[in-house]
């Protein structure tokens, strides 16, 4: 579909090296990358990067950095780590960008899957845990550190500072100009650029390959389909190993000719966001969240009359604020009126509060965002969109086009993405931007990748009636119901999760009539609820089993199975009956992972008779669990349960649900 | 992978006593420090340790005793002029401008290394605003050094307690002394804080060459990060050494154990 990239091919730009180069040439004079330094933004134009990474790479081969060899690049986001992925990759390297928050033995993997001979690190930190194991890695040659802080007294071998091997870089460059030049004019669009380790939550990590083509085939689809532009920029915060941080900050920034922004410290991203106003911003969704609770902290200190004003033109921007963001008909004239006020008062200096008064796009990926959120993001007028893709994706598979949004799509198949569902729900994908294989996997590639060339994500999906793609859950964790229909245990637990009194869910359905889930409620907001209604409690076992409680939680349900009944797809996974849990899911007691997934399997053994209990009808059960406290000790919780059913919808017209509900 | 450079002898005490009417804070104490060395004093509540930092850096006159500095006696030296020497200090209870941003707070501590005149610098003309570019500069690089970017311009009364005492270390090292006397740096913190603080003392003096001086209660970090500790107790010195010595002897842990009677 797609010829995007092929022209670039086609007009011999096809390596990132080549980009930078032409971008050099074409628009030297402007404004490359930018980094706050001492309290000052110092800029880099584009010819001036040009030069930098020529010193890099000459450096590099002088200290005999070879056509093939990995670069690993460990550090905060700053420019000379960013050019040092470039300068690899002028002399026909691969880039291996690490997460910089890693501990050491966890990077020695990465370093000796890779075979690492050279490290281009940020500072101290990070040489210190290069030291730390050298011995496990014997390959590791050179550590290269930008920042010398600390590090004057250190002597080891092989040790160096990006500064000196710049310095002798320039001189090898001045030398020999056609050396460097000769070196990017064998670089193949063919040619894997970089490699990015998958996070290995299943098994040990996984170096996914990427060459120059797939990744400037998903940067330039990118670009067409927001139109950025050399007039763009984009505040570089999010991890460089991380595939999002690559594509936006190093692809696209590449392709379009963008300028990307480093931050002056990582407790600084929001200051640093605020004085940049980047016009393209990424941001997972945990991170939204906090500025939304910011903003509602302060508002609530903040005067009545700002405060009323505050709340009123929220109502309006709620009403109606999306929908002109999206160009939507049917606003009435008064109603635009009052947002027009309203953006003048409050949404106009909310957006420049945010640092977002000149975004243009923001997108959001990486975890099921909440309506409400979302929503509230787009009626102030901050074009906040979803994306699918995954590392080996190039994280471009599915886009939200402006003006068809939807909080629970991911958008429509990127320009040139081929999606497909298989039988089991999978989502399957092809196109350019697929990785080129994992990293002396030969077998983990043959099975993720089947021999039509369509690329097996893992999750599950469907289509719906308007062609936007909607991701469900793993395959893994699909089931289907007794009567056939399919069950996505995680969407269903991540819809009663957007309720702010439900912190878990775990939903259960394989293979039964029904869907029934087990419920924890939020400590905190429910608390808060109960206090404010004078219900008194001793802990969470005595909140969970008030009937109040139980009530509540029932209308949430209740609520959650309208929406459900109104999707022909997932009407049978209404919840039919729960049960609030006496204890809290907790990972001291192998109930959630360290990263706070529910272990499913593990709750439903421990759990099996309140699963029984949730089938057969009955309307208590007893149960005594024996929980582990922080300091180490045993203790044993016990509690009646009670069973509440919840009330369903057939699979109706939205009209009938409406009465129904 | 230290070498550290301890020097000469730069600062000696001999007999210094020091009261107040009838109360004699302290009786005849001696000690040296030398230079480019962290120099801790310690010892129980009450036993005199921070009259011993306001007699060196001229809060308090000892009535008896001798002060070499530089080679140079100076037992009744003012504040003024023991700042000017290049003595710069932190308090036990914090010092700063509570309503004034981290950068202002920090900027105060150049004070005395500013040359141009009122009326130049009201009107940020020439020379004026020449020297205000280049002071800026320093006071950036402390606060990049302390990394406290962050809060550059938050007022400091907003802060948390760990932070503040990271501002006000920032203040005294704006001044660049030579000797740095920190009085209690580490009271009130948690863990996490004492480790960032311990990291900020050992790279001032590591990188900026600072002589330190250091009260402290926690004796932990004493014995980790001094070179010599000198204790005293009721005012007088009972131990002087380097931490093991000290750790090792039997009237300092009668001091602060108490010895059954």
């Amino acid at each position: 579909m797609s010829v995007a990239n092929d022209q670039l091919e086609d007009a011999g730009l096809g390596t990132f090296p080549r980009l930078l180069l032409h971008h050099a040439s074409v628009h030297g004079g402007r404004p490359a990358t930018r980094e706050k330094d001492l309290g000052i933004w110092q800029t880099w134009t584009w010819s001036q990067v040009a030069q930098e990474v020529r010193a890099l790479a000459c450096g590099l081969s002088e200290l005999g950095f070879k056509r093939g060899d990995n670069l690993a690049v460990i550090g905060d986001n700053r420019p000379r780590l960013y050019w040092a992925m470039a300068a690899a990759q002028c002399l026909g390297g691969v880039a291996v960008p690490l997460y910089q928050d890693a501990v050491a033995a966890e990077m020695a993997f990465v370093l000796q899957d890779a075979e690492i001979k050279f490290a281009i690190v940020e500072d101290q930190e990070q040489v210190d845990k290069m030291l730390e194991i050298k011995d496990q890695c014997p390959t590791l040659a050179h550590v290269l550190y930008d920042d010398p802080r600390g590090l004057r007294h250190y002597i080891q071998s092989g040790l160096q500072s990006l500064e000196e091997l710049m310095a002798m870089g320039r001189i090898h460059d001045q030398n020999q100009r056609e050396f460097i030049d000769g070196e990017i004019n064998r670089g193949e669009p063919g040619d894997i650029a970089v490699m990015l380790y998958t996070s290995g939550t299943t098994g040990k990590p996984k170096g996914v390959c990427q060459t120059h083509a797939s990744f400037i085939n998903a940067a330039q689809s990118g670009c067409d389909f927001d139109h950025l532009g050399p007039d763009d920029s984009i505040l570089s915060y999010l991890p460089m190993a991380w595939v999002g941080d690559h594509l936006f900050s190093y692809a696209q920034a590449l392709v379009a000719g963008f300028t990307i922004n480093c931050p002056e410290s990582g407790d600084t991203v929001m200051t640093d966001l605020r004085e940049i106003g980047p016009t393209y911003y990424f941001a997972p969704p945990r991170v939204f969240e906090n500025l939304l609770t910011t903003v509602m902290i302060r508002m609530e200190d903040a005067g009545s009359i700002k405060r009323g004003m505050f709340h009123y033109f929220m109502d309006v921007a709620r009403r109606c604020g999306a929908e002109i963001l999206d160009g939507k008909p049917g606003v009435s004239a008064l109603d635009r009126l009052r947002y027009r006020l309203g953006d003048l008062l409050v949404y106009g200096p909310l957006r420049n509060v945010l640092g977002m008064s000149r975004i243009r796009v923001a997108y959001t990926a990486g975890a099921a965002i909440g309506p409400d959120l979302f929503r509230f993001y787009r009626s102030i007028g901050v074009n906040l969109k979803q994306l699918y893709g995954s590392t080996e994706t190039c994280a471009a598979v599915c886009l939200q086009p402006d003006g068809e949004i939807k909080f629970d799509s991911v958008g429509k198949p990127a320009p040139g993405v081929e999606v497909r569902i298989a039988d089991n729900g999978e989502v399957l994908v092809r196109g350019k931007m697929l990785l080129k294989e994992y990293y002396k996997r030969p077998a983990d590639t043959a099975e993720a990748i089947d021999k039509d060339g369509y690329f097996h994500t893992g999750d599950a999906g469907f289509f719906d009636e308007d062609g936007h793609l909607k991701i469900i859950d793993r395959a893994k964790d699909v089931g289907k119901t007794a009567g056939g229909a399919m069950f996505a245990p995680n969407f269903i637990e991540n819809k009663l999760k957007f309720f702010s009194f439900i912190k878990e869910a775990v939903a259960f359905g394989h293979g039964r009539q029904v869907v029934c889930a087990f419920i924890n409620i939020d400590m905190g907001a429910v608390g808060n609820w109960a206090e404010r209604r004078n219900i008194s409690y001793s802990g969470y076992t005595d909140l969970a089993q008030k009937p109040e409680v139980y009530q509540l939680i029932r209308e949430c349900i209740e609520k959650a199975n309208a929406e459900l009944a109104l999707d022909p797809m997932l009407c049978a996974s209404q919840v039919h009956r729960f049960l609030i849990l006496h204890k809290e899911l907790d990972p001291d007691d192998d109930e959630l992972t360290r990263t706070r997934k529910v272990r499913r399997g593990f709750v439903a053994e421990k759990y099996a008779v309140l699963i029984e209990a949730l089938y057969s009808g009955k309307a208590t059960q007893f149960i005594e669990t024996q929980v582990k406290f922080e300091d180490g000790r045993s203790g044993m919780v016990s509690a009646d349960l009670v069973i509440m059913d919840a009330q369903t919808h057939s699979n109706a017209p939205p009209q009938s649900t409406k009465k129904a509900a | 992978m230290m070498n550290k450079r301890i020097g000469e002898v730069i600062l000696s005490f001999e007999n210094i006593s020091l009261s107040f009417g009838g109360v004699k804070a302290l009786t005849r104490i001696g000690f040296d420090v030398r230079e480019h060395e962290i120099r801790a004093i310690i010892g129980p509540n009450g036993a005199g340790k921070s009259s011993m930092l306001n007699v060196i850096n001229g809060v308090y006159h000892p009535q008896e005793g001798e002060i070499v500095f530089r080679g140079k006696s100076r037992r009744g030296m003012n504040t003024y002029e023991s700042a000017k020497s290049g003595i710069a200090r932190t308090f036990q209870n914090i010092a700063l401008f509570k309503g004034m941003s981290v950068l202002d707070n920090i900027m105060t501590g150049r004070n005395l290394k500013m040359r141009s005149n009122f009326l130049l610098d009201a009107l940020y003309w020439g020379p004026a605003q020449r020297e205000e570019i280049a002071h800026r500069r320093k006071v950036e690089e402390i606060i990049d050094f302390l990394e406290i970017q962050h809060i550059r311009k938050t007022p400091v009364g907003r802060l948390a307690y760990g932070l503040q005492k990271r501002v006000e270390l920032g203040r005294a090292l704006a001044a660049e002394p030579s000797i740095l006397l920190l009085d209690e740096p580490m009271a009130g913190m948690n863990v996490e804080e004492k480790q960032d603080m311990c990291r900020f003392i050992l790279d001032v003096n590591d990188q900026l060459g600072t002589t330190i001086i250091l009260i402290e209660h926690d004796m932990g970090v004493v014995m980790d990060i001094s070179d010599r500790v000198v204790v005293l107790d009721y005012g007088k010195k009972i131990a002087d050494g380097t931490p093991d010595e000290v750790r090792a002897n039997q009237d300092v842990i009668d001091a602060y154990l108490g010895v059954a009677h």
